[in-house]
C-alpha cells in the first residue's frame, strides 16, 4: 500500500509536469468512454421505447397469414389461401382466442375536391378495433349493416384527415378512392408512430367486404391477414396451437407436411426485436469501443515517450536502490490514472450529452449502470494494458546505460 | 582484522561489440577495509568507471567474484542488487544526478521512499543528512536553483541518508572549482572518519591526496597501490587565499 501511495505521488507529479500532453491524452480517453456510455444510453433509450410500443399493441396478439408451400417440393400445393370463413372457425372453436379480425390492406389514392393523399387503405372486421387497439375518436364505427351490404364507408386516420380536411373532422363527407365515393363516418383517434416509424395515423378503413369489391378484387372471403387475440396473455401459447389445429384441418394438411399458412406472436415479435436491438446496440458500442482502442494506443505512446524522457531519471532511482518492480508500477500508475482521469471526465461528458439528448428527444434516458461500470473498468483496464508495455521498458532499464542517457 | 567491506577476486569486464572486444577490467583484485578511504586515479578509459560500477552493483564483472558486505552479489537477481544498492552504497556523481524539478529535500527522501519508510521519518532523516552537509537553509531549492558545490552536497545527502557503509564518488569535483572541490573533500573526510569507508575516482592530484590509499590504474589493471598521508582537506582549504581577496585580483 505505502509503495502504492509513493508510486502514485510520483505519477501524480510526473502528470503535472507535463500537462498540455497529460490533457491531450485523457482527451482520447474521454472521447472513448464517453461514446461508449452515450451509445449504449441511447442504444437502451430505442430498445425500451420500441419495446414499450410494442407492448401497447397487445401482448396476446397473433398473426395469422398464409404461406407458400410450392417450393418446398415437387408436389403441387394448393395457392395459399385464408378466408373470413377461417377466422369465425377460429373465434367458435378455439378456446383460448378471443377475438378475430380479418385484414387485408392496398396502397390508393384518396381524393377530395382539389386535394389527394396516397394512404393505406385496410380492409377490416368489426373486431379491428379491439384486436389492434384502436378506436374512433370521432363519428362512428362501421355497423352491422355496413358489413353486411358493403357499403361505400370509410374512417379515416387522423393523418389523412389532417391532409384531406385540415381543422375540420370532415365527417359525413365523401372521399373518392378509386372511381368510387365514399362517405367518411368517423375519425380513428391518433396512435403516433410505430415502433418501426412509420406513421400510424396514415390509414384509412373500409369493412373487408367492401374492400374486395371496391378497392382490391379477390375471391369472396379471402383475406390477407387474420389477426387474432388470445382471450389471455399466458394462453397465447395454447391459443398458437389451437389456430394451428383448426387451420391444419380446416385446409386438410397432413401432420407431417408444412402447413399453408402462418403463425406469429407478438411475443415472438417482440423477441426478434429485442434481439436486433441487442445486435444493433452491441454493433455501435464496438464502434465506440474502437475509439476507446484509439485512446488506449495514445496512453501507450505518451507514456513511451515519458520513459524515454525520463530514461535518466529512471537510472537514478535504480542506482539508489529501486526494484524493477518499482519502476514497472510508476509507469503503470502514471498511465492508469491518466486512463481513469479520463474515464471520470468520459462519464461527466456522458452525462452532460445524455442530459441534452433527453431535451431534445422525448425518450426515457438512463444512465446505463452497466455501460458505467464498463467504461470505467476497461478505462482502468486500457491504463494496464497500453502502459504495461512502455513500464516494463522503463523496468527493464540497465541503470548504466540509464545513467548514462543524455 | 574484520572481513573486508569490498573484495574483488580476479574481475575482468569485457564489452564485447561487432567491431571489437574491449577489455576494460583484467582480473583485478582489489581489497578494501573498512573504514578506508581510497582514490582510484588513471589516465582516460583505464576502467575506473568500470571498477566502480562493478564495486557499486550497477554492472557485473565478466568473470571473476565480488563479495561485498561478505555477501557474494556477482550471481544476485537484480533485485537483490537493487536492494544492496539501496543499503550498502550511497553513490556520489561527477554530473550529480539530482532529479530536475524536485526539491533537495525530496532528492535526498527518495532512498528512503525505496526502502519503504514512512513520510515523517523520512523527512527527519533527510532534513538531518541535509543539515550534516550544511545545506539547512536550501531544502526547498530545486537543482537549478543551486549551484554546482551545493547541488554535490545534496547529492552527498542523498547518499548518507540510509546510513551506508560504502560511498562511492566517481569524478565527484569533476565539475568543480578547486575552493568547492575542497569543500566538498572536507565533507567527505569528515564522513570517513565517523567510519564510512569511501571510494573515490579523480583526475585531480591534490584531491586524491586527500585519500588514505591511492590506487593508480592502466589498461584495466592495477597499476600502482600504495598507503598514503592523507592532506587534510580542511586546511588546504584555508591556506586558499580568501575568497574576497580572489574577488579583488579579478
Ligand atoms: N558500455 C560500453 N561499451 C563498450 N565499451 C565501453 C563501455 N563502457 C566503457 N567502455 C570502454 O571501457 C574502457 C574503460 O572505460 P571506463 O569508463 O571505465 O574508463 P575511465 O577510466 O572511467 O575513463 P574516464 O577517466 O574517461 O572516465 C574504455 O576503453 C571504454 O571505451
Ligand atoms: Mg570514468
Amino acid at each position: 500500500m505505502k509503495v502504492f501511495l509513493a508510486a502514485l505521488r510520483i505519477s501524480l507529479r510526473a502528470i503535472a509536469r507535463a500537462k498540455a500532453r497529460a490533457a491531450l491524452t485523457v482527451l482520447g480517453i474521454l472521447i472513448g468512454v464517453a461514446a461508449v456510455v452515450v451509445v449504449v444510453a441511447l442504444g437502451n433509450a430505442v430498445r425500451d421505447q420500441v419495446l414499450e410500443q410494442i407492448a401497447t399493441l397487445g401482448a396476446n396478439t397473433i398473426y395469422v397469414f398464409p404461406e407458400d408451400t410450392r417450393a418446398s417440393g415437387a408436389r403441387v400445393a394448393a395457392r395459399p389461401r385464408l378466408t373470413e370463413a377461417d377466422g369465425e372457425a377460429l373465434v367458435r372453436e378455439a378456446t383460448s382466442i378471443a377475438k378475430v379480425t380479418p385484414l387485408s390492406t392496398a396502397r390508393g389514392q384518396l381524393v377530395v375536391g382539389e386535394r389527394n393523399h396516397p394512404t393505406t387503405i385496410m380492409g377490416i372486421g368489426d373486431d379491428y378495433f379491439d384486436v389492434m387497439a384502436y378506436s374512433v375518436k370521432r363519428g362512428e364505427s362501421f355497423s352491422a349493416v355496413d358489413f353486411r351490404l358493403k357499403s361505400k364507408v370509410v374512417i379515416l386516420g387522423d393523418s389523412v384527415r389532417k391532409e384531406l380536411f385540415g381543422s375540420q373532422d370532415g365527417i359525413g363527407e365523401y372521399v373518392r378512392i378509386g372511381k368510387h365515393p365514399f362517405r367518411v363516418v368517423g375519425v380513428l383517434a391518433p396512435k403516433g408512430q410505430s415502433p418501426f416509424g412509420e406513421d400510424q395515423d396514415d390509414r384509412v378503413l373500409v369493412p373487408i367486404g367492401t374492400f374486395r369489391a371496391r378497392i382490391q378484387r379477390s375471391a369472396p372471403g379471402r383475406v390477407q391477414l387474420l389477426v387474432a387475440s388470445a382471450s389471455d396473455e399466458r394462453t397465447v401459447e395454447r391459443a398458437v396451437t389451437q389456430i394451428e389445429q383448426i387451420l391444419r384441418q380446416r385446409h386438410r394438411i397432413d401432420p407431417d407436411d408444412r402447413p399453408d399458412f402462418g403463425v406469429r406472436t407478438q411475443a415472438e415479435i417482440r423477441k426478434s426485436n429485442e434481439q436486433t436491438f441487442t445486435i444493433l446496440t452491441a454493433l455501435l458500442s464496438s464502434i465506440a469501443a474502437i475509439s476507446l482502442l484509439v485512446g488506449g494506443i495514445g496512453v501507450m505512446n505518451v507514456m513511451l515517450v515519458s520513459v524515454t524522457e525520463r530514461t535518466r531519471e529512471i537510472g537514478i532511482r535504480l542506482a539508489i536502490g529501486a526494484r524493477e518492480g518499482d519502476i514497472l508500477l510508476q509507469f503503470l500508475v502514471e498511465a492508469v490514472v491518466l486512463s481513469t482521469i479520463g474515464g471520470l471526465l468520459g462519464l461527466v461528458a456522458a452525462i452532460a450529452g445524455i442530459a441534452v439528448l433527453r431535451q431534445i428527444v422525448d425518450w426515457s434516458f438512463q444512465i446505463p449502470f452497466d455501460a458505467v461500470v464498463l467504461a470505467f473498468g476497461t478505462s482502468a483496464g486500457v491504463g494496464i494494458i497500453f502502459g504495461f508495455l512502455p513500464a516494463r521498458r522503463a523496468a527493464r532499464l540497465d541503470p548504466i546505460e540509464a545513467l548514462r542517457h543524455e | 582484522m574484520a572481513e573486508p567491506l569490498i573484495e574483488l577476486r580476479e574481475v575482468s569486464k569485457d564489452y564485447v561489440s561487432e567491431a571489437a572486444i574491449v577489455r576494460a577490467l583484467r582480473r583485478v583484485d582489489l581489497v578494501v577495509e573498512r573504514g578506508d578511504f581510497v582514490a582510484i586515479i588513471g589516465q582516460s578509459g583505464s576502467g575506473k568507471s568500470t571498477m566502480m560500477n562493478i564495486i557499486g552493483c550497477l554492472d557485473r564483472p565478466s568473470t571473476g567474484r565480488y563479495v561485498l558486505d561478505g555477501i557474494d552479489v556477482t550471481e544476485r537477481s537484480n533485485d537483490a542488487r537493487a536492494i544492496v544498492r539501496n543499503r550498502l552504497i550511497g553513490f556520489i556523481f561527477q554530473g550529480f544526478n539530482l532529479l530536475a524539478r524536485t526539491t533537495a529535500l525530496e532528492n535526498v527522501e527518495l532512498p528512503l521512499v525505496y526502502r519503504g519508510v514512512g513520510g515523517g521519518e523520512r523527512r527527519r532523516r533527510a532534513l538531518a543528512a541535509l543539515e550534516q552537509v550544511g545545506l539547512a537553509d536550501r531544502i526547498h531549492h530545486t537543482p537549478n536553483q543551486l549551484s554546482g558545490g551545493q547541488q554535490q552536497r545534496v547529492a552527498i545527502a542523498r547518499a548518507l541518508v540510509t546510513n551506508p557503509p560504502l560511498l562511492l564518488a566517481d569524478e565527484p569535483t569533476g565539475n568543480l572549482d578547486t575552493r568547492t572541490s575542497l569543500e566538498v573533500l572536507e565533507l567527505l573526510q569528515r564522513l570517513n572518519r565517523s567510519g564510512i569507508t569511501i571510494a573515490l575516482v579523480t583526475h585531480e592530484h591534490d584531491i586524491a591526496a586527500c585519500a588514505k590509499r591511492l590506487v593508480r590504474m592502466r589498461d584495466g589493471a592495477i597499476q600502482i597501490d600504495v598507503r598514503q598521508e592523507p592532506t587534510d582537506a580542511a586546511a588546504a582549504l584555508a591556506a586558499l587565499p580568501s575568497r574576497e581577496a580572489e574577488e579583488k585580483r579579478a
